[in-house]
């Protein structure tokens, strides 16, 4: 019981940064692959602060600058200096772990302070691990919140209009280069919160804790579009927690049955690729079976 | 009359095949209050680069775009936005697909203007739509439809209520009945016509075809190769037949 209320735990923390990829991966339509430097980034940020005496929440709210400080990177050299957007993620990713060894002074660093976030608040007289579900439920609202009511101003509309006709968009007079830079900002941001939390709940940075991080990201968008296809905005959200937790629980199962730790990314990599297959299975299958039907 | 729109020596020069190619060949054009204007030409005759150098999605190589007296050629496409409008060819370019016909028509209510911070209020404009929309079978009672449900000729209809919400001072019609069937082709270039005239918009509309060039518009302008070849007034254009215009294809 107390494996699937941390694997819960780690589902609604995880899926904070599923959201903000979210922002990037489907509203702006950007594939960014900063968000394996910027998760990092979050995480050394916020270690290293902590252990320099400063609160966790400061922590965090340098966490989250730092990323999105990531994130103008890519922006800008995507859309200042027209470098394709993968490769200008893939860039700021690479730049970011020397940033990050700078930061942490080395690989990995622990947090032996044993001030941390989750820890605070009365969070420590929760039994284990309902910290984090509750910190998470907490986060996840704030932020959904915040993300729903920009998504629904003048701006957000434009950010949103931006990654779904950039050419509707500029013609309507929307500045789309600034609406990428808000989108990416604000999703690496996100992304490097998370980055900090992560490093809070498990006591210590690395500087290789970002690699396969977007695949977790997406795992969890895409099972929460796959179960949950055609919702609005705000049911999304709520979908990516879903798919999120789901996410966690296949791999804690996936474990379970007696798969090698070190298969982990491996595994992962293959839960998104059928994720990402299934609706073109599922097509596939009813096809196959409405044809069955009509032979009969 | 004053000139809505003057376009003075417009030259766009391209590089192609290890020479310099003039999309645009000194093109001067003088466009007047509720003009509607019918641009005819064969593909790369220079007619979409004509649109976009007076959008500003594309930058002259020489020569000068006035609107309203006013030097426009160094604006750029957002703010030029704020007086001309485009409808495209293709019915996917010219909504966002994820958001509802009214979110798209509250999208282009504000064409031009700064996107603030602040709430969109959706459901003030309702009204506003449900009037704005009563008398089209094709988007009627489908406000809360998102784009991307809709058929081509409804998209385009509702591209073509985006570029005209906001009065424009100058529409551009890109082809936009190309795409769609024979019927909708029909149907949106009446209520094309039908609006321009009632609101007396200034248009400029380019098309491939020659019955759509005979029958609307005021005015003709023939292009080929990056310059006018044949421009003519309401009179002249009275007296035209299709088969006239074979000679420039």
């Amino acid at each position: 019981m107390n494996l699937i209320i941390s694997t819960i735990s780690q589902g609604f923390i995880w899926a904070i940064m599923a959201i903000g990829l979210y922002i990037t991966f489907r509203i702006l339509d950007f594939p960014d692959m900063t968000v394996e430097g910027s998760f990092p980034l979050g995480a050394a940020t916020a270690v290293i602060m902590i252990q320099h005496g400063y609160s966790p929440e400061l922590a965090l709210l340098v966490a989250f600058i730092f990323g999105s400080l990531a994130g103008f990177a890519t922006a800008f050299m995507y859309t200042k200096l027209h470098i394709p957007s993968l490769l200008a993620g893939i860039l700021t990713m690479t730049a970011l772990y020397s940033v990050n060894l700078r930061i942490l002074g080395k690989a990995n660093m622990s947090l032996t302070k044993p001030d941390n976030i989750f820890n605070r608040y009365g969070l420590d007289k929760l039994p284990v691990n309902f910290n984090g579900i509750i910190l998470g439920i907490i986060i996840i609202a704030i932020i959904t919140f915040l993300l729903i009511v920009f998504l629904n101003t003048e701006k957000g509309q434009a950010v949103i209009a931006t990654g779904d006709n950039e050419t509707m968009a500029a013609s309507m007079g929307i500045n789309t280069t600034m609406m990428k830079f808000i989108g990416i900002m604000v999703s690496n941001g996100i992304v490097a919160l998370t980055g900090g939390l992560i490093a809070q709940q498990n006591g210590f940075a690395d500087v290789n804790m970002g690699i396969g991080s977007i695949v977790i990201g997406l795992s969890a968008i895409i099972i929460g579009e796959v179960i949950y296809p055609d919702v609005p905005l705000s049911i999304r959200i709520i979908t990516i927690v879903i798919g999120s937790i789901v996410y966690r629980l296949i791999l804690m199962i996936v474990l379970q049955l007696g798969f090698n730790t070190n298969d982990l990314k491996l595994i992962s990599a293959i839960i998104l690729a059928l994720c990402l297959a299934l609706p073109t299975i599922r097509a596939q299958f009813f096809q196959a079976f409405r044809n069955g039907v009509k032979s009969k | 009359m004053k000139s809505l729109l003057t376009i003075d020596n417009a030259v766009k020069t391209i590089y192609n095949d290890n020479q310099n190619l003039n999309i645009l060949d000194g093109i001067n054009l003088s466009i007047n209050p509720q003009d509607f204007i019918v641009v005819l030409g064969t593909n790369g005759a220079g007619k979409s680069t004509l649109l976009d150098a007076i959008t500003g999605a594309n930058t002259l190589t020489s020569g000068k775009i006035l609107l309203n007296d006013e030097d426009i050629t160094q604006k750029n496409l957002a703010k030029r936005s704020r007086y001309i409008s485009r409808v495209y060819q293709d019915p996917k370019l010219g909504t966002s697909p994820r958001m509802t016909v009214a979110e798209n028509l509250l999208l282009a209510k504000r064409r031009g203007l700064p996107r603030r911070l602040r709430l969109r209020r959706l459901n003030d404009h309702m009204e506003q739509f449900k009037e704005f929309t009563k008398d089209l079978p094709t988007l009627d009672n489908r406000l809360n439809t998102f784009t991307e449900k809709l058929s081509g000729g409804q998209r385009q209809t509702l591209s073509f209520l985006m570029a005209i919400i906001q009065r424009p001072e100058l529409l551009l019609l890109d082809e936009h009945t190309a795409a769609l069937d024979p019927q909708t082709s029909q149907e949106l270039m009446e209520l094309t016509n039908k609006v321009i005239l009632e609101k007396k918009l200034t248009c400029l509309m380019v098309t491939h075809n020659l019955t759509e060039a005979v029958k609307y518009g005021n005015r003709l302008i023939v292009l080929k190769k990056g310059k006018i070849v044949l421009d003519l007034d309401k009179e002249a254009k009275s007296k035209l037949k299709e088969q006239d215009l074979l000679e420039y294809f």
